[in-house]
C-alpha cells in the first residue's frame, strides 16, 4: 500500500505540503497519487514568481497512461521549482516525498488540508 | 455489469497487481512499473494473463464455408495448423470485432474475440450459423489464456516442453498453432500453443483449462527465472501494441467505423466468391474510396515535442479540426510521443505536419508510416 508520511499535510487533490510553520513550503504529490498515475513521464510546473491559488490548477502531471491536473494546495508566490524533477519525472514515482518534490511556495493562505491520518484513511494509504 | 475474475486473480493479487476493469473483467493493470514491464517484453520476456479473451469453437462439415459467410476474411483458405486475423462485420460494414481464427482441422476452428465482445461475437456466430451444418460453442468461461511475449519467450517455454517435442515449438511459424506437451504441476499436458501476440515481439499464447491455469502460470514464472521474465499487465500491453501499430477494438475499431478507414482493407476478402455478412456495403465503401480518397483514415502520428496526445483529442491542421486521436501516449521504446488518429485523407500522407490539441494547447506532430516499432529479426 502507498506510503503516507505523518509529518506532512495533504489536499483532497493528493498534493502534500511540508508545513513546518516558517518560510516557504515544499509541495509535491502523494505516493497514493503517483501510484495511481503510473510511471510519470512529464511534469508541467508553475513558473517561479507566479502566484498560485489554493484549489486551482497550476500545472499538469502526465504519465504513460494519463494526464492529471496539478492543484495548488496553498495560495502564495512560487519561489522555486524542482528542475531535476522536470528533467527526470520518474523521481516522483521513486521518491514522491523527497527528491520528487515539485515546487516551493511562500504561503499567504493555506487551502483546506488534511492530516496524514485523515488523508490515509480517505485514500487507502499507509502511515 | 457483473465483474468477472480470471482463474489467476489470486496470483495477481499476491504479486501486488493493481487492477482495472477491462471488458467487464478485473484485470491486472500493472504489477510494479508499466515502463519496466514494457521494457522487459521488448528486451527479455513478459507473462500476461489474457483469460478475459473469448474462445469460441466452430465445428462441423460446413465450418469453413460458414466462417467464409460470417467473417470478412477467407477462412476456408487457411491451412490446418495456421491462424488468420479477421473481422466480423455488420451488414452495413461496421466492425463488430476483430478476431483471430485458428484452423485446428478440416472441420474445426477456434475463434478468439476480444473480452468485451466475446458474448456478442458468439451470439452473432450462432445467429449466422442458421442453414450451415456447424455447431458454435462458446467455451470462454472455462478457458484461460496465458501469453509469454518477448525475445526470450521460446527459451522459457522450451524448459517446460519434453525434449522430443522441442522442434514443434522451435519450428512453429508466426500465426500458427500446435498441440504440445507442457509440464504443469509435474505432469505433461497437451495444450494448444499459438505463436501469436499483440506486442510486436516474438511470443506464444497458451490456451489452458481454468483448473490448470494457476499451475501453468507458476511454472512459466519459474521457468522464466534467469531469463528476465516478469508478469506484465494491461498497461504495458497497450503501449506495446500501440508501438507495433496494432488497432484496439473500442479505440481504433468500432461499429461506426469501417475496415478501409482502419487500414484493414486487405483483411476484407471482396474477391471471395461466396456472399458474406457486410459484403455489399463493404464493396460500396471500397468503390467510394473510403480510407483512400474519401473520409478519414487511420494514421500514425509522431510527436515532435514531449507531450502526448490522448484518445479523443482533436487533430488540427492550421487550427482547423481534421481528425481525432484514438490512442496515444509517450512511446517507452522510442522515447517520443506516438498516437493513432483518424484524419481526413487529404492530410494522411507521411510527412504531413499536424497538431494535436492538448487541452487547448496545440502540440506539433507529424504523420508517419506504421508501425512505429518493428523488431529486428
Amino acid at each position: 500500500m502507498a506510503k503516507v508520511v505523518a509529518e506532512l499535510k495533504y489536499s483532497a487533490e493528493h498534493e502534500w505540503v511540508a508545513a513546518d510553520g516558517s518560510g516557504p513550503v515544499n509541495i509535491g504529490i502523494s505516493a497514493v497519487a503517483a501510484d495511481a498515475l503510473g510511471d510519470i513521464v512529464y511534469v508541467d510546473l508553475p513558473e517561479v514568481g507566479s502566484t498560485v491559488t489554493a484549489g486551482e490548477t497550476c500545472g499538469e502531471v502526465e504519465s504513460t497512461k494519463s494526464v492529471s491536473d496539478l492543484y495548488a494546495p496553498v495560495t502564495g508566490e512560487v519561489v522555486e521549482i524542482n528542475d531535476e524533477v522536470v528533467s527526470d519525472p520518474a523521481l516522483i514515482n521513486n521518491d514522491p516525498y523527497g527528491a520528487g518534490w515539485l515546487f516551493k511556495v511562500a504561503v499567504t493562505e493555506e487551502g483546506p488540508l488534511m492530516s496524514a491520518e485523515e488523508y490515509a484513511s480517505a485514500n487507502g494509504g499507509e502511515l | 455489469m457483473t465483474e468477472n475474475y480470471t482463474a489467476l486473480y489470486e496470483q495477481h493479487k499476491l504479486a501486488g497487481a493493481s487492477f482495472t476493469d477491462f471488458g467487464g473483467w478485473q484485470m491486472p493493470l500493472k504489477y510494479s512499473s508499466e515502463l519496466a514491464e514494457h521494457h522487459a517484453v521488448r528486451n527479455a520476456a513478459g507473462l500476461f494473463d489474457l483469460s478475459h479473451m473469448g474462445e469460441v469453437w466452430v465445428t462441423g462439415p460446413d465450418a469453413a464455408a460458414f466462417l467464409d459467410y460470417a467473417l470478412a476474411g477467407k477462412l476456408s483458405a487457411v491451412a490446418v495448423g495456421k491462424a488468420k486475423y479477421s473481422l466480423i462485420c455488420q451488414e452495413d460494414g461496421g466492425i463488430i470485432d476483430d478476431l483471430i481464427s485458428y484452423r485446428r482441422s478440416e472441420e474445426k476452428y477456434l475463434v478468439v474475440p476480444n473480452a468485451g465482445n466475446a458474448k456478442v461475437v458468439a451470439a452473432a456466430l450462432a445467429e449466422r450459423a442458421a442453414g450451415f451444418d456447424v455447431t458454435v460453442e462458446d467455451v470462454s468461461a472455462e478457458t484461460s489464456l496465458i501469453a509469454v511475449q518477448g525475445p526470450n519467450a521460446e527459451a522459457i517455454l522450451l524448459t517446460l516442453v519434453p525434449a522430443e517435442q522441442h522442434s514443434l515449438v522451435t519450428e512453429l511459424k508466426y500465426y500458427a498453432a500446435v498441440e504440445v506437451g507442457i509440464t504443469v504441476n509435474g505432469a505433461v499436458q497437451d495444450l494448444l500453443l499459438a505463436r501469436t501476440g499483440y506486442t510486436g515481439e516474438d511470443g506464444f499464447e497458451i490456451y489452458v483449462p481454468n483448473g490448470d491455469a494457476a499451475g501453468l502460470w507458476e511454472a512459466l514464472l519459474e521457468a522464466g527465472d534467469g531469463h528476465g521474465l516478469i508478469p506484465a499487465g494491461l498497461a504495458c500491453r497497450d503501449s506495446l501494441r500501440l508501438e507495433a501499430g496494432m488497432p484496439l477494438y473500442g479505440n481504433e475499431l468500432s461499429r461506426e467505423g469501417n475496415p478501409f478507414a482502419a487500414g484493414l482493407g486487405p483483411v476484407v476478402s471482396l474477391k471471395k466468391e461466396s456472399d458474406f455478412v457486410g459484403k455489399a456495403a463493404l464493396a460500396e465503401l471500397k468503390e467510394l474510396g473510403a480510407g483512400s480518397t474519401s473520409g478519414r483514415k487511420l494514421v500514425g502520428l509522431k510527436g515532435l515535442g514531449r507531450r502526448a496526445g490522448r484518445s479523443h483529442y482533436p487533430v488540427l491542421k492550421d487550427g482547423n479540426v481534421v481528425g481525432e486521436v484514438t490512442s496515444g501516449q509517450p512511446s517507452p521504446t522510442l522515447g517520443y510521443p506516438i498516437a493513432l488518429a483518424y484524419v481526413d485523407v487529404e492530410h494522411s500522407e507521411p510527412g504531413t505536419a499536424l497538431d494535436i490539441d492538448l487541452r487547448g494547447k496545440p502540440e506539433p506532430f507529424e504523420v508517419v508510416a506504421l508501425p512505429f516499432y518493428k523488431r529486428q529479426k
